[in-house]
């Protein structure tokens, strides 16, 4: 072994497997956020649609640190709130539980425009033919739009993911137990920063390129089917 | 809501607003001209001068601007040697050390929009310049650089954006920026809600008077006609 780890390996590895399961939930929430922020911004309602961009506009002009604080932090007296209505005892939500609301609040929002722009990107007369052959709106999103809509929106929420996945990192600051936070613990530790922050920098690179190479082969898989031309 | 509270604290907030302005004016500017000799390198044709920003570039978009924070102000304090140094002071100070890992992270991310730029100019605008006797750094300076700048400046000003939301964690290594300010003053008031909100009003003017800001450099660069389209 190149880095003495100081018997932290585990406790590093087990930060690793909380950090992509912060991460596959955060992005759960997200893509249900942004596919419906995109509906709402695409429908023919002007209230949707205000609503739709207002969600957008909003969360991503705010920095994601700062969600994930306001989130952590402000929902205590509406948990307590919420614990009275109830008639429990004390409600709190974990730090996992507010890195997911606010990973996924902010991977949503960008999702939003990358869903929107796919809808967009989907010939009106795929629609029309839907409708022409009668079937409800549900089963024109559910059966038409979204499986087409897929392929086109796949680059782009990968790049979102990968923004997530560096993202994660911020919820160290609430005290969950992800790559960051064992670092830091392993660092009071060992009085070694420097090669505990490079490990988890090579763990955060290792991610990507898993995460990369995954994407590349769900891109493969989504645009078989189709030519592409070469200029 | 606690409108009180909210308006006694307002001046320390802007305070914290300053300090987050001057901490990502500084990083994009330094982080540019940092860029510019990366990404024409990034772009070159020979693989042995692509080889060395390639590996920056990797390196700092791979990992998250936090890690590279903490690698800076904590992890240079390992090595003797750096304390030992002249540049001691500056590694040992929470401003430099924002500046500096802000400024590297953000120059990795430029040099890829100007690589992209500079791959985007039209090949026969560089043949035409070549034919017409120009040297090549004359080629560069009159025709490329200039053509990439517009092309790269829509991305360049989503990169101030995304760099003026990323400054808020430099309150993770105890500087006062807005985010930092914030957290200060909820310490004392216990008013998460109402000081963070504000907090967020302030990132979002700030970034609605950027891009109102970029709007006007567009117009007077005339990157819509010089787009050739």
């Amino acid at each position: 072994m190149i880095f003495d780890l100081h018997g932290f390996g585990p406790a590093l590895l087990a930060g690793t497997w909380i950090t992509i399961k912060l991460a596959l939930c955060s992005l759960a929430v997200g893509l249900v956020l942004g596919l419906a922020g995109a509906l709402a911004k695409t429908s023919k309602y002007g209230a949707l649609q205000w609503l739709g961009s207002g969600y957008s506009t909003l969360v991503r002009g705010v920095p994601e640190l700062l969600w994930v604080l306001l989130i952590y932090f402000g929902s205590v007296n509406l948990m307590r709130a919420l614990a009275d209505a109830l008639g429990m005892q004390s409600l709190e939500l974990s730090p996992f539980a507010a890195g997911v609301l606010a990973l996924g609040l902010c991977f949503g929002a960008y999702a939003t425009e990358v869903f929107r722009g796919a809808i967009l990107a989907i010939p009106r007369g795929q629609c029309e033919a839907g409708q022409a052959l009668g079937l409800r709106p549900f089963a024109i999103l559910w059966r038409l739009i979204l499986p087409q809509m897929w392929r086109i929106a796949l680059p782009g929420l990968g790049n979102l993911f990968m923004i997530l996945m560096k993202d994660t990192a911020l919820i160290s600051v609430i005290g969950l137990e992800e790559i960051m936070r064992h670092s830091q613990i392993a660092v009071t530790a060992s009085k070694q920063p420097f090669t505990f922050y490079l490990i988890a920098a090579c763990i955060y690179l290792s991610l990507t390129i898993v995460a990369m190479s995954s994407l590349a082969l769900l891109e493969k898989r989504a645009a078989r089917g189709f030519r592409r031309a070469y200029a | 809501m606690n409108w009180e509270l909210m308006i006694k604290w307002t001046p320390r907030l802007l305070e914290g607003a300053w300090l987050t302005l001057e901490l990502v004016g500084i990083a994009v500017l330094a982080g540019l001209l940092l860029a510019i000799p990366l990404g024409l390198a990034r772009s070159s044709r020979h693989a042995w001068v692509r080889a060395l920003p390639y590996g920056y570039i990797f390196f700092f978009r791979g990992t998250p601007l936090l890690v590279q924070l903490f690698l800076v102000y904590y992890g240079m304090a390992q090595f003797e040697a750096i304390r030992q140094s002249a540049l001691w002071p500056v590694l040992r100070d929470p401003y430099w050390c924002a500046v500096i890992t802000m400024t590297l992270h953000t120059a990795a991310y430029i040099a890829e929009i100007l690589r992209g730029a500079i791959q985007a100019i039209p090949p026969g605008e560089i043949e035409a310049a070549r034919a017409l006797g120009m040297s090549r750094w004359q080629t560069l300076l009159h025709i490329v650089m200039p053509r990439a700048a517009r092309i790269a400046l829509p991305a360049y000003s989503n990169e101030v954006i995304l760099m003026l939301k990323a400054s808020a964690l430099a309150s993770t290594i105890t500087l006062l920026e807005l985010t930092g300010m914030s957290r200060t003053i909820i310490a004392r008031t216990y008013q998460p809600v109402e000081i963070f909100l504000m907090a967020g009003v302030f990132y979002l003017v700030a970034s609605y008077l950027l891009v109102r800001l970029f709007r006007l450099l567009e117009q007077r660069l005339r990157v819509e006609l010089c787009q050739g389209r």
